[in-house]
């Protein structure tokens, strides 16, 4: 088969156009290499839109105590000790400076009274260290970034979508994509790639992520050869909407807890005293979700079936002018004025912890020249993420990646591109219109949503993820036989049988790391081993990877700790 | 459970009409919730642009009973009852396919403009009233619905010699920040082609984000280009000594 194909050919190709995709991106153009960027939405659109909270870095604005050390044990503590040191050091150390880079090119943050950037409280971060823009720091950001990025003169690819790596051997020489608006499909021929994809949350029904969070670059790097790792920790966030239907799952920003929001029960009971009572409310997010959880479980749930969180004791005004967003919302889309009363939230799935493992100091993947940054990369949040530690994330590892995704680009020449591999990636793409009356893609979807909202959720069992097991496979099933009405232009439904492949390949990932982790720990609670079991699992990251067709895991002790570092992580 | 009719505009560049949809009607519904239960129910190729679904990235504009709106935010329970919903894609825009339009000439629009540029030797010291000053430009989430209702746009098509009510929020934006050095009037005059806005304040009405846009971002770079190269004195001078 040899459908016709449009080839481009660039140093450095970035999939995803979120924070990291973008920080990436602007690196490498300053170092010299030609960068395309692919993004399946339109610029600007990207899910980081979305973070509200702020940027996490140890600029010591407010709480002069603070430093990257504290950062940096927060941060370990936070992800109970399976996340990569290294990362974690980094991430600490450089977070404070790409945030000083924002502002040089643009970004206009909150400022304290002496005119430096304001930072507040998140949970488990010791000292106020969120830099922020009221509740919308996220679009501050992105916008700061695409802007940089375009002036500078990267390629844009907007509404295009990359469903397979062209690899050579073991070395990876490009991507094979369709544009979403015509169907046409694109070569694209490239010496590195950097996968900033995002996370897999639309694979649950009760989700804050958009259409595009289907796991694409996790398994694209899967399907090259990289490992994955720690797929097992999935954040839920503790304060999605509830009500009403269509909003479920929306997300309810942490800084409203983090400007002194009060969860509580159908009787008023400030629930978290019994949880954490030291934190209370800014405990860490897989504390918190699991408290509302339990408190709706036994029967102290609101009427839609979530916590209370109120900020209404609060001046109206300091409301609306910090949460103004969260304001908006809640007025727009459930007629409730959160600065006279409550609001109705309950865990939404938000974040992956796991993804495509990384080498710190590159974000280079275990396939030379695939290089993976943000929340598509697994290593720096362990088995649990801390609030505002995702948009330093996106710029430390975004320039990082950018920068040995250029210079891994000056060490090789382009390969060619195997033909063979374009020959399959075209006829996989096409099969579902072959598919004549085959089932809708929508509902595999939804019953995927399903499985995993019900069997691989807050709470595991080993008897629950067996059956999810089992589920998923018949879903794969259903998946190679669903088909597209329509034509190849603009069509939704037949984009999502190439998303449903990923999120099911990643879903199962999730699955079987979730069942081989037999304790608790962070974000992966398991019923059936309710505690922390440091002596057999304290050390070890699962890894997932494929062997031939096979998915297999396997154990890799976690990196061990230097003295100084480990002391830090000993302090009080 | 109560049903609604959906009339979805079905077409593409080379033509379409609307298509009725029965959808079921759920409590706290929005456009775009139903917009979702076509594609998922009845027609899995209906083409439509959405990401956060929380009226935070702009990218589900549409025309909703004739008034351009993001269906993520339009309730259905502001909508007359027992009427049918008719959603069209935005007008001022080629259409592509359904509901999705052609917006990439608002990315080569905001090519054009400067970037921001520190002046020299700055402190980045900056009070927080100019941040709130600034921050209603700088909220926009670019869903180009000020730019559809337009009629600069929608009706005169000036696209070659006119940027628009969204590129005018984002030049403010620039301009008012209080460490920015770059003078965007000439682009504001030339290449943007602010006098041909005659402030009816369309755009303003329909910004989900209540943004000022004629009154606080518009009116003030008129008079920015006004003071530079309309101002009488500096004419004068221009005529004597020649145009600098």
């Amino acid at each position: 088969m040899t459908t016709n194909y449009e080839t481009r050919e660039h140093d450095v190709l970035i999939i995803g156009a979120g924070g990291a995709g973008l920080r990436a991106a602007i690196e490498a153009l300053a170092q010299g290499a030609s960068v395309g960027v692919v993004c399946k939405s339109l610029l600007g659109k990207a899910h980081t839109v979305m973070a509200e909270g702020g940027i996490a870095a140890a600029m010591a604005n407010v709480d002069a105590a603070d430093n990257w050390k504290t950062h940096f044990r927060d941060t370990m503590r936070g992800g109970k000790f399976l996340n990569n040191w290294r990362m974690a050091q980094l991430h600490a150390q450089e977070a404070p400076e790409r945030v000083r880079e924002l502002e040089q090119w643009g970004a206009l943050f909150d400022r304290t009274e002496t005119g430096d950037i304001l930072q507040r409280a998140f949970g488990g971060h010791t000292f106020k260290r969120l830099c922020h823009v009221g509740d919308r720091t996220g679009l501050e950001m992105i916008r700061t970034l695409q802007d940089r990025g375009v002036q500078q003169g990267f390629d844009v690819f907007m509404e295009c979508t990359v469903t397979r790596l062209l690899t050579d051997g073991k070395r990876i020489t490009g991507a094979f994509a369709y544009w979403r608006e015509s169907g046409r499909f694109i070569v694209f021929k490239a010496k590195s790639v950097v996968i900033a994809t995002g996370g897999i949350g639309k694979a649950w029904r009760v989700t804050s992520n958009s259409w595009e969070y289907t796991a694409d670059g996790m398994a694209l790097a899967y399907e090259a050869g990289a490992e994955l790792m720690d797929m097992e920790f999935v954040q839920f966030h503790p304060t999605g909407m509830v009500w009403p239907p269509g909003v479920q799952g929306l997300l309810v920003t942490e800084a409203v807890r983090g400007e002194g929001g009060i969860l509580r029960n159908k009787n008023g009971e400030r629930f978290m005293e019994k949880y954490d009572p030291k934190r209370l409310e800014l405990s860490t997010r897989d504390v918190v979700a699991r408290s509302i959880y339990t408190e709706v479980k036994e029967g102290r749930g609101t009427e839609h079936g979530g916590a209370f969180l109120d900020i209404s004791h609060k001046p109206a005004d300091y409301v609306k002018k910090k949460l103004p967003s969260m304001y908006h919302q809640f007025k727009e889309l459930a007629d409730v004025d959160i600065t006279k009363g409550p609001m109705e939230v309950g865990p939404t799935c938000h974040y992956m912890m796991g993804g495509i493992r990384v080498e710190a100091e590159t974000a280079q993947s275990t396939v030379p020249g695939l290089f993976a940054a943000g929340e598509a990369a697994a290593g720096l949040h362990g088995s649990n993420r801390l609030g505002g530690n995702s948009l330093s994330d996106l710029l430390v590892f975004g320039r990082r990646a950018g920068l040995a995704a250029a210079a891994h680009a000056k060490s090789v020449s382009h390969a060619l591109v195997n033909t063979a591999q374009i020959d399959a990636a075209e006829k996989e793409l096409l099969a579902p219109f072959a598919n004549t009356g085959g089932e809708s893609p929508y509902a595999v979807h939804r019953d995927l949503q399903e499985v995993m909202q019900n069997l691989v959720g807050i709470y595991r069992t080993e008897q629950d993820l067996m059956k999810s097991l089992v589920e998923l496979e018949k879903l794969s099933a259903r998946a190679t036989k669903t088909g597209v009405e329509g034509t190849r232009m603009f069509n939704p439904g037949w984009h999502l049988t190439r998303e449903l492949k990923s999120m099911l390949l990643i879903s199962e990932a999730v699955a079987r790391a979730a069942l081989a982790r037999k304790e608790s720990r962070g974000a992966h609670s398991r019923i059936d081993y309710p505690n922390l079991d440091d002596a057999s699992w304290g050390k070890k990251n699962n890894i997932i990877v494929q062997d031939g067709s096979t998915m297999t895991r396997r154990e890799s002790p976690v990196p061990e700790m230097p003295a100084d570092l480990r002391e830090i992580v000993a302090q009080e | 459970m109560a049903e609604t009719t959906f009339r979805v505009f079905r077409g593409d560049a080379s033509g379409g009409q609307t298509v009725d949809y029965q959808v079921p009607v759920a409590p706290g519904m929005v456009v775009l919730d139903a917009l979702h239960y076509i594609q998922g129910h009845l027609a899995p190729d209906l083409a439509v642009r959405w990401n956060c679904k929380a009226g935070k990235c702009g990218s589900c504009s549409a025309e909703v009973n004739g008034r351009p709106r993001l269906t993520c935010k339009t309730r259905m329970d502001v909508l007359p009852k027992d009427e049918p919903v008719t959603v069209v894609p935005m007008r001022a825009f080629p259409i592509i396919k359904d509901l999705v339009t052609d917006v990439s000439w608002n990315y080569a629009v905001n090519r054009k403009i400067p970037p921001f540029q520190p002046k020299p030797d700055v402190e980045w010291k900056i009070s927080q009233m100019d941040v709130d000053r600034v921050q209603e430009f700088r909220k926009c989430i670019e869903c180009f619905l000020c730019q559809n209702v337009c009629h600069v746009l929608r009706d005169h098509h000036k696209k070659e010699t006119f940027g628009g009510p969204r590129f005018f929020v984002r030049v403010a934006g620039l301009e008012m920040h209080p460490l920015d050095g770059a003078n965007r009037a000439p682009l504001l005059k030339n290449e943007l082609g602010i006098g041909l806005c005659n402030i009816t304040k369309c755009c303003t009405e329909v910004c989900p984000e209540d943004i000022h846009i004629t009154d606080n971002a518009i009116i003030p770079l008129k008079e920015r280009v006004v003071d530079q190269f309309y101002d009488p004195f500096t004419m004068v001078v221009r005529k004597i000594f020649g145009a600098k």
